[in-house]
């Protein structure tokens, strides 16, 4: 399959990104470390056109709002997936609810992860824990495109044995003769044939050509430092490494400043940056 | 003198020492064998006397940490080209960790105290050893500290 997205969006805002739209849950998934996936559908039969990378903001009546990464293939209208980790007021709200139950979704906002300038190169995706959820998007979307890429690598690391997220999509895409999937945990039964050590690691042995090859890292921001790290001593440039940064967003279009770190804001120049654009104000610890 | 020279061979191909000049990689040469473990032997377990280091060339280690009344927990792995093992670099020559083969191993075992009599002799040689042991021991320090901050901390991602 080849060519571009259903409908392009360009990183802009929702036509009206105050309007909050019904989409009743269809689906729920129970997944690993304290996350749950919904599956929404929209009332007012209008599909939510998103690209890889964006997040919405999804809203438990009553409770708040909360931003959350997009999850799903966006070649699917049907349905809008978030993978969502219940860890505050809203997300808790929002493990409470049910197949059959509405949220508000106002989005979809922020800046994609870039697909068409890594045409031609290799493309190595380093992520752990519920970070592959920014990125399976983008995962799906490369798939489609497969013939424009070279090789493609998947680096991932979870806690434990029992915490790998979407372990399905994992074995799936392991079973691929066009995909190098490589998993490590940071520790693990003993007898475990698996690897155990960081997703630095990962980065050190997987098979790519440094010099023709975009990296695209969705790790907490401690440990976006390390993997970054790695695809440097591995001879990845940083304008060739696309990284996601995570903030307290709130309107979702650079009005109210609580996603702000220097002079961008995360919602609308973010969350997705190349490395190069940020790499001076990341280890500022005051941003 | 054929065994001494096969492992001459395999010590300027391993990662480790390959760019070591040769003059000195010949002075370690007397310190080593070669070994072969089966899957589930142990290289080494914590506690016992840490006389040796390992250069892994195929196959892959788990490293251990035995919690009494507990099975053990395997915190990392030591794969082809890495090396294993620096409690024989420092007093009191203890190991602090089990090692255990997780499927067929191939490995140049290095007598600790052989290469520390001759370390004794020729600077040179502790030199270029430590030049090659210290950042390998660095980075795996520092990635232990970051890896307890992400299990420690409520991380999204």
């Amino acid at each position: 399959m080849d060519g571009t997205l259903p409908t392009r969006v360009n990183a802009s805002p929702a036509p009206d990104p105050m309007d909050t739209r019904p989409f009743r849950i269809v689906r729920r998934i129970a997944e690993v470390d304290g996350c749950f996936t919904l599956h929404l559908r929209s009332l007012d039969g209008r599909p939510l056109v998103y690209q890889p990378g964006q997040f919405n903001m999804l809203y438990a009546f009553g409770v708040g709002e909360v931003a959350i990464s997009i999850s799903g293939d966006c070649r699917d209208l049907t349905t809008l997936v978030h993978t969502i980790r219940e860890v505050g007021t809203v997300t808790k709200a929002l493990a409470k609810l049910k197949v059959g139950d509405v949220v508000g979704v106002r989005g979809p906002f922020g800046r994609a992860w870039p697909i068409e300038e890594a045409y031609g190169n290799d493309i190595l995706f380093v992520t752990g824990t519920i970070g592959l959820a920014p990125l399976r998007p983008l995962i799906h979307e490369v798939l489609h495109r497969r013939e424009h890429f070279g090789k493609v690598v998947i680096c991932y690391g979870s806690r434990g044995t029992d915490d790998i997220l979407y372990e399905k999509d994992l074995h799936r895409w392991r079973g691929r003769f066009d995909l190098q999937v490589h998993v490590t945990v940071h520790s693990a039964p003993s007898g475990y044939r698996g690897r155990v050590g960081s997703v630095a690691n990962l980065v050190k042995i997987a098979r790519f050509d440094p010099e023709h090859t975009t990296a695209y890292v969705c790790r907490s921001e401690t440990m976006t430092r390390p993997a970054v790290q790695a695809l440097h001593d591995r001879g990845v440039t940083s304008d060739r490494i696309y990284v996601t940064l995570e903030r307290n967003m709130k309107c979702g279009v650079g009005f109210c400043g609580h996603c702000q770190m220097g002079g961008s804001f995360m919602c609308k120049d973010g969350p997705v940056y190349r490395y190069d654009t940020i790499e001076d104000i990341f280890t500022v610890r005051e941003l | 003198m054929v065994a001494i020279e096969g492992l001459g061979r395999l010590l300027a191909e391993h990662p480790f020492f390959r760019d070591m000049s040769p003059e000195v990689r010949d002075i370690v040469v007397g310190c080593c064998t070669n070994a072969h473990y089966r899957p589930g032997e142990y290289l080494f377990k914590e506690g016992g006397k840490a006389d040796h280091f390992y250069l892994i060339r195929q196959g892959s280690v788990a490293v251990e940490v035995h919690a009494p009344g507990r099975p053990a927990v395997v915190v990392e792995n030591i794969g082809e080209g890495d090396i294993i093992g620096w409690s024989w670099l420092v007093p009191p020559y203890v190991w602090t960790f089990d090692a255990r083969a997780i499927e067929q191993v191939r490995a140049i075992t290095i007598d600790g105290a052989c290469l520390r009599n001759k370390l004794e002799a020729n600077h040179e040689l502790g030199y270029q050893l430590y030049q090659r042991f210290i950042p390998i021991m660095g980075r795996r320090i520092s990635e232990a500290r970051l890896r307890i901050v992400e299990l420690t901390t409520d991380a999204v991602y």
